[in-house]
């Protein structure tokens, strides 16, 4: 057994629909330090949201095991809180009762109601959300629903903080804005992050390893680069920094030049 | 029965995604405006539908006014039930009671009968909803029985429970519960996946998805079976007071004719009908309050 925090070893996934086995994933292993982020980039279809889901547990992989702090992680939980790409938040439920959702779940019994309390209005604190506590999610746009999912998982105290596709569905600069927030609250928190992107600025940016996954079907993980990025980064230093136009264009490369997209025969 | 439901559905996708906030802001709308203004726009509002009952009442009174028709014009309507119409609340011997009370009769019957359908059937719906099991071997047998028209159910029950009113309780629970099945198990199994995610992750115990998932997740669904329901007990029990007598609006109705009081039919008619829509009406109401902000995700 390896001593890596999270470790995802030797995952297969096919799926079997009317006796047509298709392979998804093909021996994806892959070792994460504690507080370490973790981009994984691959073209559409390549099956990194399946990854994704099984370390959620929201999929279960057909062979191979998914470790977490030395346990094994087969079932969904809050210690891998999962910030959805379409935000997912309950209509039904305010900005502050859809954090306040998890936090009960999570420490109804190790937090009194006010500490409770005090814990959700921090996190919404945290992305800058808590103006709008009592607002229903359809009062607020696209990347304030983003944030107070962001501060739905965090709350939980997750061990890993799983996000897919996050900022897929914003625009540019909100998507930068939040990119930011990210960068601040993992420096501010030191979270273990497993984050699915398309976007190669956005993997370079944030990430301290860049998971390259092959095109499916049978996808593996073809290549993991390190950013030797010192922390704090500021995107506009960063645009003409050396280090970081090498590691985008590696990544461009393989994703281009190695690994092009091609549209899977039905 | 269809149709109805699609317009339902339609509407209640384009509710207002927070109706108490709507509401306050209507309020204020119309409490900053001028009262003359406000006042016009009620007018417009209501012209038209003045319009085109006064168009109805004066055929009716053109093509009834002959003094051998065999139906009363409006004017012959207000002389002949008079009494009837300036005297809701009159307490007599017997079935001879005012119109609210028979109306009251009536609506408490409707209220029993709808409430329990409401629990069992939200129940049943969910249990179909969620099992594949339970579907494949329930659904077939509602599909089957919710064709039964409502007073075919009537003499069974009766046998059943040898006593008019339980029996039409019984009709009104029969005939209001399909839908409530058939709607909140559409709902149900149409519970967006990312929501059963979120559920799983906080894993969420049985109850707890129950009430804080499932039930808010479908309830537009819910309600639209739910005021389908509403509509159709009302229908129901008018036809089954007919025949189990006693006060209550339906057997009123019997009795007039029997006595061939038609214009006292033609005033109770008139009563179900604007009872009904308010009925209707209460349940999209509450439907709307419950639902929030659930219709728009």
């Amino acid at each position: 057994m390896t001593k890596s925090y999270l470790s995802l070893e030797l995952i297969d996934k096919s799926f079997e629909r009317g006796g047509v086995r298709t392979e998804v994933l093909k021996q994806v292993s892959l070792s994460v330090d504690k507080g370490e982020f973790i981009s994984i980039i691959g073209h559409s279809g390549c099956g990194k949201s399946t990854l994704l889901n099984i370390v959620a547990g929201l999929t279960q992989a057909t062979t191979g095991v998914v470790l977490l702090d030395g346990r094994v992680a087969d079932e969904p939980g809050p210690d891998r809180a999962v910030v959805f790409q379409n935000h997912s938040l309950l209509p039904w439920l305010t900005v502050y009762e859809n954090v306040r959702l998890g936090v009960d779940k999570v420490f109804g019994s190790t937090k009194s109601k006010a500490e409770r309390h005090e814990w959700t209005m921090r996190n919404l604190e945290l992305v800058q959300m808590a103006h709008a506590a009592d607002k229903r999610p359809s009062e607020v746009s696209g990347g304030m629903k983003q944030r107070v999912g962001i501060a739905r998982a965090l709350a939980m105290e997750p061990k890993v903080l799983l996000l897919d596709e996050p900022f897929g569905a914003l625009d540019a600069l909100t998507r930068a804005h939040l990119q930011d927030q990210v960068m601040q609250i993992h420096a501010e928190l030191g979270n273990t992050v497993l984050m699915i992107t398309h976007d190669v600025d956005e993997a370079v940016l944030l990430s301290d390893r860049i998971v390259m996954m092959t095109n499916g079907p049978s996808a593996r993980i073809g290549e993991v680069l390190a950013v030797p990025l010192a922390r704090p980064r500021r995107r506009i230093e960063l645009a003409a920094d050396r280090t970081y136009l090498k590691c985008r264009e590696a990544v461009l490369k393989f994703l281009y030049e190695r690994h092009r997209f091609v549209e899977a025969a039905e | 029965m269809s149709v109805t439901n699609l317009k339902l559905k339609d509407q209640s996708a384009l509710r207002p995604a927070a109706p108490v906030i709507a509401f306050t802001r209507s309020v204020k709308r119309a409490s900053g405006r001028p009262l003359l203004a406000r006042l016009s726009a009620g007018a417009a509002n209501v012209a038209p539908l003045i319009v085109t009952l006064s168009l109805i009442l004066i055929a009716w009174q053109i093509v009834c006014s002959a003094p051998d028709s065999s139906l009363p014009s409006p004017t012959r309507v207000l002389e002949e039930s008079w009494e009837l119409i300036a005297h809701p609340f009159y307490v007599g011997q017997g079935v001879d009671q005012g119109l609210f009370w028979h109306i009251a009769a009536s609506l408490q019957r409707v209220a029993i009968g709808y409430a329990l359908a409401a629990v069992v059937g939200i129940a049943l719906g969910a249990l179909v909803g969620q099992s594949q099991l339970a579907m494949r071997g329930l659904d077939p047998i509602f599909q089957v029985l919710r064709t039964v028209p409502p007073l075919a159910w009537l003499p069974l029950s009766l046998a059943a429970f040898q006593d008019g009113t339980p029996s039409a309780i019984f009709v009104i629970f029969i005939t209001a519960i399909w839908p409530i099945i058939i709607n909140t198990a559409v709902g149900i199994r149409n519970i967006p996946q990312d929501y059963q995610n979120v559920a799983k992750v906080l894993r969420l115990n049985a109850f707890e998805y129950f009430g804080k998932i499932m039930l808010p997740a479908a309830a537009p669904y819910i309600f639209t079976g739910l005021r389908i329901g509403i509509g159709l007990s009302w229908l129901a029990i008018v036809a089954a007071e007919m025949l189990i007598g006693g006060v209550g609006i339906g057997f009123f109705i019997w009795d007039a004719w029997n006595s061939s009081l038609i214009s006292d039919i033609i005033v109770a008619l008139i009563y179900v009908g604007i009872v009904g829509f308010f009925l209707d009406r209460l349940i999209a109401l509450v439907g709307r309050v419950v639902t929030r902000g659930t219709a728009t995700a």
